[in-house]
């Protein structure tokens, strides 16, 4: 019984993938070209790195969506936190070479975080690369002790967690003007993606960093 | 030509065993391990694309931080069924 269920589900998965495939196939060609599409509008894009371009530029509001839902989930996990125990937890007891690696990777990673964000305007890099760096030395950091779980969000840090966010919508309303949603002025688009990007790194920063240490304080009472 | 050839196929075979580990291990702790070896080979097929940007996220957001939080969940789980026994 079990097995012909397991066969059945085996082969209803063949299927899916069979149809899936069959439909990429049958999928009618581009008929343009956006590679090249691309390539002829990054004079005005403010950035030379094309993916960079796409992203923060021609399809900004993608990525102001994308960024939405990550709050979103955060907040989420916010609130499932809260409606559990409240238990401070310090983080983990140190083990001292963890504690003195943290330490000294801090700053670099902090430094590499900077530079994926400045190198993101004209190779591969950015705002989210950056921001998973950032993270990644956040979670670095309380996992050698040094840094306690988040289990009630001060005012900074909710301001940090949503300013990215805010900007972004700020910008993006502020140049409603231009006639179509997220479309730079060309002479200041790269001033205004770079404001965009740094605002953006810090804040998904800590909301990459935020989905752990959220969790992370509740560890002590679950 | 070849070499790289050979080097994609051995990355394809990799990827294909690492995400099978990762599903069948019984044991929860080979398998978090075995999808950070899988996020990892995944960003390395990325970069074989020539697609740096997804090889950078996939690398830092999907092996290290979801790998992070997949084996904090299991140390906390772990802890709770202790403090159940206990």
């Amino acid at each position: 019984m079990k097995s012909a269920l397991r066969l059945a589900v085996v082969l209803l998965a063949l299927v899916l993938a069979g149809t899936l495939m069959a439909a990429i196939l049958e999928l009618p060609g581009a008929n343009q070209s956006l590679p090249a599409a691309v390539a002829a509008h990054m004079a005005v894009s403010g950035v030379e790195h094309p993916v960079t371009a796409v992203l923060l530029n021609f399809r900004g509001y993608d990525t102001l969506l994308e960024v939405a839902v990550l709050l979103l989930a955060l907040l989420g996990i916010g609130a499932a936190v809260h409606a559990g125990s409240e238990t401070e937890d310090g983080g983990a007891e140190g083990d001292p070479v963890l504690a003195a690696l943290a330490r000294l990777l801090t700053p670099l990673l902090i430094l590499a975080a900077g530079y994926l964000l400045w190198a993101g305007a004209h190779r591969p890099g950015g705002a989210f690369q950056a921001a998973a760096v950032l993270a990644g030395a956040a979670v670095l950091l309380h996992l050698s002790g040094q840094m306690p779980a988040w289990s009630s969000p001060g005012l900074l840090l909710r301001l940090g967690l949503a300013g990215g966010l805010l900007i972004f919508l700020a910008l993006a309303a502020g140049l409603l003007g231009q006639g179509a949603l997220l479309r730079y002025p060309p002479e200041y688009a790269g001033a205004l993606i770079l404001l965009i990007e740094a605002s953006l790194t810090i804040s998904l920063g800590l909301i990459l960093a935020g989905l752990f240490l959220m969790l992370a304080g509740r560890r002590g009472g679950a | 030509m070849t070499l790289s050839f050979a080097f994609d196929l051995l990355l394809a075979l990799a990827l294909l065993w690492s995400a099978w580990r990762s599903l069948a291990t019984p044991d929860l702790t080979r398998a978090v391990v075995m999808f950070i070896v899988f996020g990892l080979l995944l960003a390395l097929a990325w970069a074989r694309l020539s697609a740096t940007d997804i090889a950078l996220a996939e690398a830092a957001i999907g092996a290290g931080l979801t790998g992070a939080l997949l084996l904090d969940a299991l140390g906390a789980w772990r802890r709770a069924a202790k403090d159940d026994e206990s």
